[in-house]
């Protein structure tokens, strides 16, 4: 579905990024794991090219996405991001009614309007168990939800548009014990819809909730594989010192 | 401890000195300027649209001037704010950081030029175009707007670009990352946040404008009556002020100080306004 060939990526004169491949398997939970400052936030910001947006960044290598090279300068970057969406570290609703935050996406895709419109942003906020909570308060400014909310909230209007991956970025660090509970379970249900990506400082968590766990250190993939096996058995002496909590 | 306090107090006296040259001048002007505006009636002083001071007996209708100065304002604003507006955001959310960081602070050289030198620029160069290529006299509320218009800019400008950097950069990467192009992200997200800042610029450059004196009377033509188009001339109630106060004497001399009045009313309605919009945004 996604795959990194030999992605480097520098942000002016550092390097962040030494060359990393990995492969991101449908339906399935990747987690990308790895003290801060490993790139693991960068890589992830590879496979929707956020990175764009960060003025001295440059990439070299190949990021496929059903087999076309998404670093491709003809690559249409508002075609990848509707279908690559992204949910980040702190909440970010726009500072709009609930309902217009979920609208947003299907708003500037021209996907739907009027009553069609209305039934995508219910079924959003169903997706994300939002819709008991929030279905008589669309029109409640978002910024005044609480934190999980805004999160449920941020992940909605990504379903909105009806991606096939989703990327979050640390998306409970923001959050207490109780409400990170209920976002790992989200993503447990979201599994089946989407394929999803999510990078973690949160080693249970990545145990938790992920098929696939990747370690990153210093910009490199150290190792990848089934998240079990690399909890379990790791191949590297320094995934091994990671998750038995020598440094991180 | 004790040196502490001594400084507190010499600057709580520099603090009240410049609240209390306020309330002087406030106290001033409204002394000098209230007596006629009532002695008259506010009703034939405001609207009144005859300005003769030396005739009798003597006319003090400064309504020529309050419709002068709302023309010369309301076109400062036409060409001002779409191009002060524009400049701002294409420099805080479409321009590279280098350009933005030479530009910015050289738009702000523009507030630096002493008005006067706008003013001659207006005479020399603007109003003869205007005359030659347009229409009528030349000196004239086109003329008089195109200046401020122009003056009017670094404070639009620089205002705006405070509030739209201001604008938390996770929307603009929440609306990005939705697959949102640059100007979706601008004008569905980030203008809509910075929605109250940008108003408060907005009012605060017209508050300039209205308070603009030298250069207005250089291009204007300074005819006390209606200007009926764009190419009429007009008088700014600072026109007015400042071409009449030093030979008035008596009414004459209070009814100028009532325009004072008016003016100050103005940009305090106009100010108050500003700082009341952008709180309420700082709320939301």
């Amino acid at each position: 579905m996604l795959e990194a060939r030999n992605l480097k990526l520098w942000y002016g004169d550092f390097r962040a990024l030494n060359g990393v491949s990995m492969s991101i398997t449908p339906n399935a939970i990747t987690a990308i794991i790895g003290p801060s400052g490993c790139g693991k936030s960068t890589l992830l910001r590879c496979f929707n090219r956020m990175n764009d947006l960060v003025e001295g960044s440059r990439t070299e290598g190949e990021v496929l996405f059903e087999g076309k090279n998404i670093n491709d300068r003809r690559f249409d970057m508002t075609e990848l991001r509707k279908r690559v969406g992204m949910v980040f570290q702190r909440p970010n609703p726009f500072p709009l009614t609930v309902f217009d935050n979920v609208a947003y996406g299907p708003r500037i895709h021209g996907l739907a309007s009027g009553d069609a419109l209305r039934e995508i942003v219910k079924k959003a906020l169903q997706s994300t168990l939002l819709w008991d909570e929030l279905g008589e308060k669309l029109e409640a400014p978002a910024l005044s939800l609480s934190a999980e909310q805004q999160q449920r909230l941020c992940i909605s209007r990504l379903v909105a548009v009806a991606p096939d991956v989703l990327l979050m970025d640390e998306p409970c660090s923001a959050l207490d014990p109780m409400a990170t509970q209920n976002i790992e379970e989200l993503m447990l249900e979201l599994k089946k819809r989407f394929t999803i990506v999510i990078v973690t400082h949160n080693m249970q968590q990545a145990a938790r909730v992920s098929d696939f766990t990747g370690f990153m250190l210093l910009g490199d993939l150290v190792e990848f594989g089934e998240t079990q096996r690399v909890f379990t058995a790791p191949r590297q002496k320094k995934t091994e010192e990671y998750i038995t909590g020598r440094y991180g | 401890m004790k040196q502490d306090s001594a400084i507190r107090l010499i600057l709580l006296g520099l603090a009240m000195s410049s609240v209390a040259a306020l309330a002087v001048i406030t106290l001033f002007i409204f002394r000098e300027g209230l007596p006629i505006i009532f002695r008259q009636g506010p009703g034939s002083f405001l609207f009144g649209s005859d300005w003769d001071p030396g005739a009798e007996p003597a006319a003090f209708g400064i309504f020529a001037m309050i419709a002068g100065t709302f023309a010369v304002t309301g076109g400062a604003l036409l060409l001002g704010v779409p191009v002060g507006l524009g400049s701002a955001i294409f420099l805080s959310e479409f321009a590279p950081r280098k350009v933005a960081t030479i530009l910015k602070p050289a738009l702000e050289l523009l507030a630096g030029i002493p008005s006067v030198v706008f003013g001659y620029i207006g005479m020399l160069v603007l109003s003869p175009f205007i005359r030659d290529h347009i229409g009528g006299s030349g000196a004239s509320v086109l003329a008089g707007s195109a200046i401020l218009g122009i003056m009017i800019l670094p404070t639009i400008i620089s205002i705006s670009m405070d509030t739209l950097r201001s604008v938390p950069r996770s929307y603009r990467e929440g609306s990005f990352a939705l697959g949102a192009t640059g100007w979706q992200t601008t004008w569905k997200v980030t203008l809509p946040a910075a929605r109250s800042g940008l108003v408060a610029a907005v009012i605060l450059g017209m508050g300039r404008a209205v308070g603009e004196t030298m250069a207005v009377i250089m291009v204007t033509g300074n005819t006390a009556l209606v200007p009926k188009s764009p190419l009429s001339p007009a008088r700014t109630l600072t026109a007015n002020i400042a071409m009449q106060l030093n030979a008035a004497v008596g009414e004459h001399r209070e009814a100028l100080f009532a325009c004072g009045v008016v003016l100050f009313v103005i940009i305090m309605v106009l100010n108050t306004f500003a700082n009341w919009v952008a709180k309420l945004g700082k709320r939301a």
